[in-house]
């Protein structure tokens, strides 16, 4: 559906983005994920045809955003991320209005906007002027905005932001519902946004992608690759202490590290790390049994995407992010 | 088409949503209505002292209230024009909302046309209202209403010229105040260029005075349709929404 060749932005001398290639297929949910300033609302904005690359190719649904943009911008809908609203108009005019420019035919034009209302739980504020609405709702018009039309792709950047706990969960809600009709890409800061939303993933910092695109899983297990392993033992009499366990544990073959936690009603809780490709979990169980201790708990990790992201991006950058 | 009439319609609209609009037309009839009184003043004194002497009485009315009245009319123009165009651009850069004209199945061309035919529109509203003065002369006197046509033709392409030059400052900044300033610092150049022939009379001279909106005007003014300078006018609407559309895609260049 969208397919990104070697695209390069560069604003004067900044480039803002920096020859990424990837493509996403009908249906998905993607996730585009980087620190501020990485350059998502760049690439969007290249896929709308508001901006023209610098070198490199963006087509949508097969047309080329500089060849042909009338052509792309009828299969995008796109919310930027201030929603582009006029606030001396009514909702229902504003609908209208976008309606018309994106040249829904005249007799469908109020029933697609009653549709869009009823979808994005704005149909009470239909005769509202936009300019009185609270900052979630006209998240939910500029989110009407981009879908009136069913377009095959919904280009939607940082839809979160500035929204409070409870609107975020019902914008990721109304994201997830219109899954399915749509192709989305959703620009985001946010980690868990990603998890919680999104089947795919392309990861961007500082104008290139951080990781070649993929789903969120294959993601978190090629990084993992190397093995993590929570260890609970449960010591009798004192017996093992904290200290010795762990020189047991680095012991075995293949563990790259300990690192201790802390555990629960006195058991020792260790985080073993293995090295790359290599399966540790067997080894720890049988040592653990023959220094005669109690293992109560021997359970792989998952490393979060916050993880890996870290381990992607400078950390600096995710831990100063306005999160 | 139908893109270009979906963003006249909206920019009309704007224009009549807001106070400002109803504070300009009535601006903009006050003044007028005062040039008209100031006019109509001389004329009657004029013609009193004329008939006392004993020559006719009907001394040419579009010669002594028209003309002067239009003349004056059109530099008032000058000074509400920045007011109709400022917000066109600037406004929709600075809200973010040019993000969703300019990704919707829309050509820069309609986008431009739309925003300067609904300012024009607007215009030829303030105008219609000003000339209400002038139904006074229809009751009392018996004007021509011919030569009258043609100088509000005269003040409408006048207008429609200079509004093309103010859509294309908006387009150039995100700030309405830079945005008139602008509009008001081109209308107010067009305007003197007509002053360098008072002192000078080289071939240069009457180059720079050809470009001044003025000089255009006033054979309209003296109800006088000259071909010259309707060709004048349009060519010069063109030349600014041409400005105005490449400034559109430089935007998307630069951005
Ligand atoms: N209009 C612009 N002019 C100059 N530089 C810009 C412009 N827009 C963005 N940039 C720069 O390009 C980089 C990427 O910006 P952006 O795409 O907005 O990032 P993101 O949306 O991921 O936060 C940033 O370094 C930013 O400063
Ligand atoms: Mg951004």
């Amino acid at each position: 559906m969208i397919k990104v060749e070697g695209l390069t932005k560069r604003y004067g001398r900044t480039v803002a983005v920096d020859d990424i290639s990837f493509e996403v297929q009908k249906g998905q949910i993607v996730g585009f994920l980087g620190p501020n300033g990485a350059g998502k609302t760049t690439t969007m904005r290249v896929l709308t045809c508001f901006l023209p690359p610098t070198a490199g190719t963006a087509r949508v649904a097969g047309f080329d955003v500089l060849e042909q943009p009338l052509e792309v911008k009828r299969r995008i809908g796109y919310l930027p991320e201030s929603p582009p609203l006029y606030p001396e108009m009514e909702v229902r005019e504003y609908l209208n209005f976008v309606a018309r420019l994106k040249g829904i035919p005249k007799r469908d034009i109020p029933r697609r906007v009653e549709e869009v209302c009823e979808r994005c739980a704005i149909g009470d504020y239909r005769d509202k002027l936009i300019s009185k609405l609270s900052r979630g709702y006209r998240q939910r018009v500029g989110l009407a905005q981009a879908i009136i039309h069913n377009p095959d792709v919904l280009i939607l950047d940082e839809p979160t932001a500035g929204l409070d706990p409870k609107q975020i969960i019902e914008t990721r809600e109304l994201i997830k519902g219109l899954a399915g009709e749509h192709t989305i890409i959703l620009s985001t800061h946010i980690l868990s946004e990603v998890e919680q939303t999104c089947q795919h993933v392309i990861i961007i910092n500082k104008g290139k992608l951080a990781a070649p695109p993929d789903t969120v899983e294959n993601l978190t297990r090629r990084l993992r690759g190397a093995e993590s392993v929570a260890v609970e033992i449960e010591p009798r009499n004192g017996v093992p202490d904290a200290a010795s366990a762990q020189r047991r544990l680095e012991q075995v073959a293949g563990v790259s590290r300990v690192l201790p936690r802390d555990g629960r009603d006195g058991r020792l809780l260790f985080e073993v790390e293995s090295l790359q490709g290599r399966q540790v979990r067997a080894e720890i169980a049988r040592a653990v049994v023959e220094a005669g201790w109690n293992l109560t708990e021997l359970r792989p990790v998952a490393l979060s995407l916050e993880k890996i992201f870290l381990e992607l991006t400078a950390s600096e950058q995710a831990a100063g992010g306005e999160r | 088409m139908r893109n270009f009439l979906t963003i006249y319609r909206k920019e009309l609209k704007s224009y009549f949503a807001s106070w400002v609009a109803y504070a300009i037309i009535a601006f903009f009839a006050v003044v007028y209505g005062y040039f008209f009184y100031v006019a109509t003043a001389i004329f009657v004194n004029q013609s009193f002292q004329s008939q006392m002497m004993g020559r006719g009485f009907p001394m040419d009315m579009h010669e002594w209230v028209i003309r002067p009245l239009m003349m004056n009319v059109s530099v008032i123009g000058l000074f509400v024009i920045p007011m109709i165009t400022m917000r066109l651009f600037a406004e929709e850069k600075r809200s973010g909302t040019i993000e969703l004209l300019m990704t919707s199945p829309v050509r820069d061309a309609e986008i431009v046309l739309g925003k300067w035919l609904a300012a024009t529109t607007f215009y030829a509203c303030v105008l219609a209202v000003s000339a209400l003065n002038l139904v006074f002369l229809f009751i009392y006197g018996n004007p021509d209403w011919k030569p009258i046509l043609v100088a509000y033709l005269g003040l409408l392409l006048q207008g429609a010229c200079l509004l093309a030059f103010g859509t294309f400052i908006s387009s150039l900044t995100r700030n309405q105040i830079i945005a008139a300033a602008g509009a008001f610092a081109a209308c107010l150049l067009l305007w003197v260029f007509e002053w360098v022939t008072a002192y000078e009379t080289a071939g240069w001279a009457r180059v720079v005075s050809y470009l001044s909106v003025l000089t255009h005007f006033e054979p309209f003014a003296k109800g006088v349709l000259d071909s010259k300078d309707v060709i004048y006018y349009v060519s010069a609407i063109f030349l600014g929404l041409f400005l105005t559309v490449r400034s559109l895609e430089s935007l998307r260049w630069r951005a």
